[in-house]
């Protein structure tokens, strides 16, 4: 590859490149400046005030209680969307259930349903007087079990999370799947000989032979978790009953685009990133459990 | 496990053998494999209802809406998805999303492909850096980056536009596109290249000639996954669109959504939901083979 490889090189990388420095690095890089300023409104007046934000965001209690919904959140969604995932793609692929392909379509399709629209959707599934939930409720005779699902700060916060292990489930189901086609037949063969029983086998083969897919999984969910943005925002914009439901990127938001306080809203999306670049060196280093490897 | 070698000895103790229970696998295993059965349709049923009950609530009045929450409506009223079209301002949305999401992804999969073909068979210094910058992209939160890119679209002029949109749509679809049509051109043989170089093919006649139409399989599944995650994209419309007349169709339906409290129009909402869901199936239907294969091949490896 001699004549005019440069050329070509540069004319190739020149303009995807702008838009990626341009609109991405230039940006992620300005935000860690932006949050050590007290830039406040549409006014240009940046001060540089060091690690004042910081010091503000570790006793701001809306900062705090937006950050323990994430977390519980980080703790509740990961452990229900991959313990179902494990336990559908199990039953469907080891024993070869009759129509999984017809499961694998279905299942899949809340993965690509605009998040936005299932927020507006269950946003009215919740719904106290035409939500199907209550009306399941009365016609099954638990009355008594009804109410506003999306007013009440007890329930709210799980309800939300119901919505977003329904959308997740799918996608590790098929990507859980797929691992656990790659594992030997005859692994399974020889434990179903030595009479293990499935959830044995679950637990004690497949699960270890595809624990490196479990583990990016448990790192997607943990940093969907750690956002959720969209979906609350269209289930409730407000951040919820007395704001029992806000999470830290909504918080961000209102900081940055309600109050204009651009500087501290900075600030609480490096707090944020941090957590979440934490958490994945966490997982990806410290859960690591020796990957068993085949053929 | 004959065929399994053990890369290092596992810290847990090895599984411990159970003897095979004495009648018979047959009991226990067929009540498992019932119940996972009923489980695995249970499940099913709880991703079809909520969708179903969309489809069917679109086609009801208002008032139906609300006293029967389970019946089928008492006539199918296709005026709620003519309303909403209109009145709603869904149809104004719907070509918004589509004018964007369309040239976002065609942009990105010959921009992401470009990039991709170079970094995957041409060296040339700061070529790793390059590749990990990309990558790197993927691993940020968008929120993050969300009060400075509001200040470096408004500096271009460009907030409340298409191209704005559209540019901003593409950077931020190209990590994961270059990273995909990276590992896929890496298996196209060389060979090729070069005889089309001694053939005295130009080097970007190479890739548009010879390269591109080989790697159709990857700029398929690539690109469906960009667009239906740009049609899902919400929070940088919501910062960079602020004019109604260009909301695209997430937007639109969130605040339409919200202001259900003053002028509820519930069957219409319902109607605008189905209609932004159309498109999604459409290419979920058409093309799901692809797409689970799509994440079976590429899926986080």
């Amino acid at each position: 590859m001699r004549h005019g490889k440069y050329p070509f090189i540069v004319s190739f990388l020149a303009i995807p490149l702008l838009l990626y420095v341009v609109f991405v690095v230039s940006p992620y890089a300005q935000a860690f400046y932006i949050s050590l300023t007290d830039w406040k409104g549409l006014s240009n007046t940046q001060n540089f005030v060091g690690l004042a934000n910081y010091g503000e965001l570790l006793s701001d209690g809306a900062f705090w209680r937006a950050m323990s919904h994430n977390l519980v959140m980080l703790i509740v969604v990961p452990l229900f969307v991959i313990t179902l995932a494990l336990l559908f793609a199990s039953a469907t692929a080891i024993s070869r259930v009759r129509g999984s392909r017809v499961y694998q379509v279905l299942y899949f399709f809340p993965h690509v349903l605009p998040v936005v629209i299932a927020g507006i959707l269950f946003a009215f599934f919740y719904n106290p007087q035409a939500g199907l939930l209550n009306a399941f409720l009365r016609v099954v005779g638990l009355e008594w079990l009804t109410r506003a699902w999306l007013g009440d700060t007890a329930v709210a916060l799980p309800a939300v999370m119901v919505v977003m292990i329904w959308g997740a489930v799918g996608f590790y189901y098929v990507l859980f799947s797929a691992a656990m086609k790659s594992v030997p037949r005859d692994v399974y063969e020889a434990a179903t000989l030595d009479g293990a029983g499935k959830l044995r086998t679950l637990v004690s083969i497949t699960i270890p032979m595809i624990w490196e897919s479990v583990q990016v999984s448990s790192v997607y969910l943990g940093i969907a978790a750690l956002d959720g943005f969209t979906l609350l925002q269209s289930m409730l914009p407000d951040g919820g009953p007395d704001r029992s439901t806000e999470v830290v990127s909504q918080y961000l938001y209102r900081t940055a685009f309600t109050d204009g306080r651009f500087g501290y809203a900075s600030a609480i999306g490096v707090a944020l990133c941090l957590i979440t670049l934490v958490l994945a060196i966490f997982v990806m280093r410290f859960a690591r459990r020796e990957q068993v490897e085949y053929a | 496990m004959t065929t399994s070698t053990v890369k290092s000895p596992p810290e847990r103790p090895a599984p411990v053998r159970v003897a095979p229970p004495a009648d018979g696998p047959s009991r226990g295993e067929r009540t498992m494999s019932v119940f996972s059965q009923g489980f695995l349709a249970l499940w099913a049923i709880l991703v079809v209802l909520p969708l179903l009950w969309a489809l069917l609530t679109a086609f009801k009045s208002d008032q139906e809406i609300f006293t029967s929450p389970w019946g089928l409506p008492s006539e199918w009223r296709f005026d709620n998805f003519a309303r909403a079209w209109t009145e709603g301002n869904i149809g104004t949305y719907f070509i918004n999303s589509l004018i964007v999401v369309v040239s976002a992804t065609v942009l990105v999969m010959l921009l992401g492909a470009m990039t991709a073909y170079v970094i995957a068979r041409y060296t040339f210094p700061g070529r790793d850096v390059l590749y990990y910058a990309f990558v790197a992209g993927m691993a940020f939160p968008i929120f993050l980056a969300l009060v400075p890119l509001f200040f470096v679209v408004r500096n271009l002029g460009l907030i409340g536009t298409y191209p704005g949109l559209i540019l901003v749509y593409v950077a931020y679809a190209l990590p994961f596109t270059v990273f995909f049509l990276v590992s896929f051109f890496r298996t196209l043989p060389v060979s090729l290249i070069e005889a089309a170089l001694l053939d005295g093919c130009s080097h970007a006649g190479v890739f548009f000639r010879i390269m591109l139409p080989l790697a159709r399989p990857g700029i398929i599944s690539v690109g469906i996954f960009n667009f239906l995650g740009l049609w899902n994209q919400f929070i940088l419309p919501l910062v960079l669109m602020p004019d109604k007349n260009k909301y695209v169709l997430s937007q639109g339906l969130a605040v339409l959504a919200a202001n259900q409290g003053y002028r509820s129009d519930w069957s219409a909402l319902f109607a605008g939901l189905v209609i932004a869901i159309l498109p999604v199936l459409v290419v979920y239907v058409a093309f799901q083979r692809k797409i689970q294969e799509g994440l079976a091949f590429g899926g986080f490896k």
